[in-house]
């Protein structure tokens, strides 16, 4: 047994930097606009079906198709934002959460109508390739996202820390009406962070495509574990979501393991209900005063 | 009991009444058979009015009470042979137990707003992985009752009227209930935690035991209406029952209708399901079309009717007496 553990950490961890990526976009949009973006994981399943869509009508391998779909997606989240989630919700918070979830209920039932629900996989022989690490097989294409996932948190914060938009970005967060005082066009800030968040979202989607498959209802699976991610890691803590969707991702691997496949995931919900319970904050948060 | 703010309501609220009446008068069966799955659904949205209407506890997740109340009853009778009634009373007791249960839980550490949502939605998650993998819920395969009818089972498949009849006297019953609520010092105490927590606690009410026991009462009828769909179709499957799709068309009704009020929940699920209907028949069937629409409208609704369709009514033909209320 204990020869089994270490190949399901390290399979654990790269499946968890998926999940850290895609929770890096929605811990941003909590961070800065403080809301709770229910339709992430359909903007995940409108990524996969983006990238799978490339890839069986132009052979466009799905790494390459990042250059299209990631732009194309920062687009459709700025429009998202400016267009229907502002002006509808009316500035209420609980209304941003129903008018996501809205929108996610259009978005997966729309893919429903119109790709059916049958399970599409992108077939890139070279993405099952084994890499030996540590004594562990792994596949190729979980340890290239791997590696994807912590080059984009580490580009994510150099543009945080390093750029005057960053800098225009975390204004914005901290205090709204004095960055809007000093002349940083809110507005248009809260739709690029929106932008920017959906922009990760459909990268997550390309570097997962080769090793995952896309359905209609995928995006349910993975909003649940973004949302664990996010408060886990401490809302809208970028550091925070990367350790937590690692951890989260080890969690999952080993309860898979010790539980067996179809209970796996139950790590994750306990693991969610135990943080909000107990550290409403995150693990690394403090708690609010 | 009834008391309405405008000829508006009155209205709304006569047309809902004639039209279930008629329901009886009109020769072809379908509308009977729509008009009950409406109804059925209406109870779980009444549920969710009584904590995200009244208390202002929006639940994304009041599928865990629903789809305990269904499981109970049906783990009872399957497994244990347990009388009908017996075991559909014990469905509505576990959704109660469940919904306090979730309540104690998130209350004690103070969870409220976009996180309580979130709280409901992974219990809801959480039982409908376990009910799919335990053998005693019937694992992936789900529970299915024997076909027996009679009033011993509690199954009445075979006499759509009295199913109606039977499913418009509990409905009739949840809003009576409801509207009993309302009008008492539990009703007050819970309409104030809504409106301003800490003033509610300033003023001596034990806002923690409120909550709670607005989500042991929401949970009850949570329950019942698992319950109710159980005996309707004698099958459960913990990907319906304990579903996501329960949790959002909860919610969906009472807040176009008018969450927080009494027909609210009820004029906003039997107008979404006839509007559900409205376009399947105009798109022959397309299955999930009929959600989109519920969010479009649901959009919608948030935006220009922040009371819902009760809320619009109320401000047509306003009566001229002070003390109206909305009904």
């Amino acid at each position: 047994m204990s020869s089994l553990i270490l190949p399901a950490v390290l399979n654990g961890l790269t499946m968890g930097a998926v999940y850290a990526l895609i929770a890096l976009g929605l811990t941003l949009i909590y961070g800065v606009l403080h809301i709770i973006n229910f339709a992430h994981g359909s903007l995940l399943m409108l990524g996969l079906y983006a990238a799978y869509f490339l890839f069986h009508f132009w052979g466009i391998d799905p790494y390459l198709a990042i250059v299209i779909v990631v732009p194309a997606f920062f687009a459709l989240g700025y429009v998202l934002q400016r267009g229907i989630i502002a002006p509808m919700s009316a500035g209420s918070e609980q209304n941003v959460l129903l008018v996501t979830l809205a929108l996610s209920l259009v978005i997966d039932n729309l893919a429903l109508y119109f790709w059916t629900s049958n399970t599409r996989t992108a077939d890139i022989a070279y993405a099952y390739d084994t890499v030996e690490v540590l004594g562990a097989y792994l596949t190729l294409g979980r340890v290239i996202a791997f590696f994807a996932a912590l080059l984009v948190a580490g580009l994510m914060w150099l543009f945080m820390t390093r750029t005057r938009t960053g800098a225009a970005i975390r204004a914005v967060a901290i205090e709204k009406r004095g960055a809007e005082i000093v002349g940083i066009d809110v507005g248009h800030t809260y739709a690029l962070c929106f932008g920017i968040g959906t922009a990760c979202v459909a990268l997550a989607a390309c570097l997962l495509l080769p090793t995952f498959y896309v359905t209609p209802q995928v995006g349910y699976t993975f909003v649940l574990v973004a949302f664990t991610t996010v408060v886990m890691g401490g809302m809208g803590s970028l550091p925070g979501a990367l350790v937590a969707g690692l951890l989260l991702g080890v969690i999952e691997a080993l309860g898979g393991l010790f539980l067996g496949e179809s209970l796996g995931q139950l790590g994750i919900f306990v693991a969610f209900i135990l943080t909000l319970l107990f550290r409403p904050a995150g693990l690394l948060g403090r708690r609010p005063t | 009991m009834m008391r309405f703010a405008s000829l508006g309501q009155a209205a709304l609220v006569a047309l809902v009444v004639v039209y279930l009446l008629a329901v009886y008068l009109l020769p072809s069966q379908v509308w009977m058979g729509f008009t009950i799955n409406a109804l059925a659904m209406s109870i779980v949205a009444l549920s969710w009015n009584i904590t995200g209407g009244f208390g202002g506890m929006a639940s994304f997740g009041h599928a865990a009470m629903y789809g305990t109340g269904a499981y109970a009853s049906a783990v009872l009778q399957v497994q244990f042979g347990v009388n009908a009634w017996v075991a559909f009373a014990a469905g509505i007791a576990a959704g109660a137990l469940m919904g306090a249960f979730i309540g104690a839980l998130a209350f004690r550490y103070g969870v409220k707003g976009s996180y309580f949502a979130l709280v409901t939605l992974a219990f809801a998650e959480v039982l409908r992985i376990c009910a799919s993998a335990f053998e005693i819920t019937g694992a992936g395969r789900g529970l299915q009752l024997t076909l027996q009818p009679g009033v011993a089972t509690l199954q009445f498949n075979n006499d759509r009227v009295l199913t109606y009849t039977l499913l418009l006297g509990i409905v009739a019953l949840v809003m009576a209930l409801t509207a009993w609520l309302k009008y008492s010092r539990f009703g007050a105490y819970l309409v104030a935690v809504r409106e301003n927590e800490d003033a509610a606690r300033a003023l001596g009410i034990d806002t923690y035991r409120v909550k709670v026991t607005a989500m042991a009462i929401s949970g009850a009828f949570g329950g019942l209406a698992g319950a109710v769909y159980l005996q309707l179709w004698l099958f459960i499957d913990s990907s319906v029952v304990y579903g996501v799709s329960i949790s959002v068309t909860a919610l969906i009704g009472p807040i176009i209708g008018g969450a927080g009020t009494v027909w609210g929940p009820l004029v906003g699920t039997l107008g979404l399901h006839l509007l559900g209907e409205g376009a399947k028949t105009a798109l022959h069937g397309a299955p999930g079309l009929n959600f989109v629409l519920y969010a479009l409208v649901l959009i919608a609704a948030l935006r220009f009717l922040p009371q819902g369709l009760m809320g619009l009514a109320a401000r047509i033909g306003v009566l001229g007496r002070k003390g109206g209320d909305d009904a």
